[in-house]
């Protein structure tokens, strides 16, 4: 009954990116706790082990609202790509749960990976633009793999190429088009189906910090848009600039979840933050 | 729609990989030609090993003293009770006499009368069931001695010799045959599918971006199916126009003089034809459709 009424009261709360800071609830606990409609992703206590042995994920927890932009930041090698391949089930976790649009990751079998992906729109840093076609054909290839028609494609393609600003690059190959160029036609190529939620591991990562400034206000005028976006950087400067929410990950593990964050951490230590963030958590469930 | 979009787009894979594309034409194309001279070579030598292998065949002697009621009897026995019986021959003393005496025109003028009994010739359905068909006309005792089946006959014998060579002869040549034709299909699978291989490899990026994008696997296997069967009927094409070059020019002019090019048991060229496009049109096709599973696990 309790849960029926919070799910009734979620839905009509003011959209969630108004609500900028927002409780991070502590691992262990949450585990039980059912799924929260407000949330696009929830990684409840995910562990991910690589077959060598490498730790790709150590029990982590977090999740996110329905039309927040969030960051991934952490050195190499912390699991901030783990987390990006899990969410795009190229990996499965070891342990722990992921949820997607309410939805346990683990429900979705082989066969219905293609239509999830289709709800999940990713950047990569490398592009992967398919070569032998053109910025035009790239992104039609898209849509057409989501079974669009001929019409629609016409429709849709020039409209996020001019979006994206490469209405005059149509007919060009990837290898005549810049890194940054490159990068639109990708962000253009995830965003064409309008998903709901749009992944972008190190989109910035080739890019010089002009073009990356691009590529990020692409990325942020897609999250005014009303899509949900997570985006995995390296790049501090871009972090501090925009004031978003931040994640830190450290060998795997969350050490860090600030509403408003910068790339480094600054007054807290981790423990106190831990404590803060307990606190913060019980005071909710009393309420 | 669909299919006219997988059409376009195996079109595009085969302009633009044209060299893999060209090299899987031609293992296609050599394959098929090889297969296309070795069929009609192998039918050709079992249709020979087989028509050696119809002479194979048991006499059943009569006594001399048969009148012709037991001719009559035996072969009804013959003919309607006796399994493994393929054709049965009747030669009359008389036909026996005058064979034998036209081969050996002295020796017969010597003797005077006519000392052959008459004489059953019976092919058995198959020429592995000789020893069978023996056995029941002149069955062997618990005592190790060959009784008769009816009392007017009076040996049962089969050209033991030349039997035994003639069926371990042809049975050497016929699995020869078999031993080298699943060699040459396994090498042709394996080279068309290979050279496919190879160029979906190069191609590999292009499938992992393409599930990355959510197609589903079939939606990225039909044009690679749709091109190996565009690669595996083009190789086929070429293949029979070659053999129907080399059978118009060489094969016809010599069947006149040479009658085991002309031997009835090869197979219809229209027929041959059918099964070489079949055949590399299926293998092409399927291996693309195959070989593409191992990139697809995205």
């Amino acid at each position: 009954m309790a849960a029926t009424e919070r799910h009734v009261r979620a839905r009509h709360l003011p959209s969630a990116r108004r609500r900028a800071a927002q409780p991070v609830q502590p691992p262990a606990r949450s585990a039980a706790l059912p799924p929260d409609p407000r949330n696009v992703i929830e990684f409840r206590d995910v562990s991910m082990h690589y077959d060598e042995g490498d730790i790709g994920l150590d029990h982590a927890t977090f999740n996110v609202r329905r039309g927040e932009f969030v960051f991934l930041v952490g050195s190499t090698g912390s699991g901030k790509s783990t987390v990006m391949r899990m969410l795009i089930k190229e990996r499965e976790p070891t342990s722990g749960t992921i949820r997607v649009a309410g939805r346990p990751m683990d429900e979705i079998d082989r066969r219905r990976i293609p239509y999830y992906r289709r709800n999940v729109g990713v950047v990569f840093q490398d592009f992967k633009l398919l070569p032998n076609r053109t910025v035009y054909d790239n992104v039609a290839y898209a849509l057409s793999a989501t079974g669009a028609t001929r019409k629609d494609i016409r429709a849709k393609v020039p409209d996020i190429l001019r979006l994206t600003g490469l209405s005059t690059k149509l007919h060009n190959y990837p290898d005549q088009l810049s890194g940054g160029e490159q990068q639109r036609v990708s962000v253009a190529r995830a965003f064409v189906n309008h998903p709901p939620l749009l992944l972008a591991d190190e989109p910035t990562g080739n890019l010089d910090p002009h073009t990356s400034l691009g590529i990020m206000q692409l990325l942020y005028r897609i999250y005014r848009a009303g899509t949900t976006v997570l985006v995995a950087t390296h790049d501090s400067h871009m972090v501090d600039r925009m004031r978003r929410r931040v994640i830190e990950l450290e060998g795997g593990r969350i050490i860090r979840d600030e509403a408003t964050g910068l790339y480094a951490q600054r007054e807290q230590s981790t423990e106190e933050f831990g404590d803060m963030l307990d606190s913060a958590y019980r005071d909710l469930g009393r309420s | 729609m669909r299919f006219g979009f997988f059409l376009r787009e195996a079109g595009r894979s085969l302009r633009r990989n044209a060299v893999p594309s060209f090299a899987a034409m031609a293992s296609v194309l050599v394959t098929m030609l090889v297969l296309g001279v070795f069929i009609p070579i192998v039918q050709a030598t079992t249709g020979a090993a087989n028509e050696v292998r119809g002479k194979v065949l048991v006499d059943v002697f009569l006594t001399t003293k048969a009148t012709d009621a037991d001719v009559e009897r035996v072969r009804r026995t013959l003919t309607e009770d006796t399994r493994h019986v393929g054709n049965v021959e009747f030669v009359s003393k008389k036909d026996a006499y005058a064979e034998e005496r036209k081969r050996n025109p002295e020796a017969y003028e010597l003797l005077g009368s006519n000392p052959l009994p008459d004489t059953f010739r019976v092919t058995p359905d198959k020429p592995e069931n000789i020893g069978a068909l023996r056995d029941t006309l002149a069955p062997v005792t618990p005592s190790g001695e060959r009784t008769v089946a009816d009392p007017a006959i009076d040996e049962v014998k089969n050209r033991r010799d030349e039997t035994t060579k003639i069926l371990s002869a042809t049975r050497v040549v016929k699995l020869s045959m078999a031993f080298l034709a699943i060699l040459l299909v396994l090498a042709s699978v394996l080279l068309i599918s290979n050279t496919i291989r190879l160029s979906l490899f190069a191609r590999r990026r292009e499938v992992e971006v393409m599930k990355l994008v959510g197609a589903t696997d079939w939606f990225i296997r039909w044009p690679f199916v749709i091109e190996g069967i565009i690669v595996g009927a083009m190789g086929g094409v070429m293949a029979i126009l070659l053999l129907l070059v080399g059978k118009v020019a060489f094969i016809d002019p010599l069947k006149q003089d040479f009658s085991l090019i002309a031997a009835p048991e090869t197979i219809n060229f229209g027929l041959l034809i059918a099964v070489l496009l079949a055949a590399s049109v299926a293998v092409s096709a399927a291996g693309s459709g195959l070989s593409l599973r191992r990139f697809l696990r995205v």
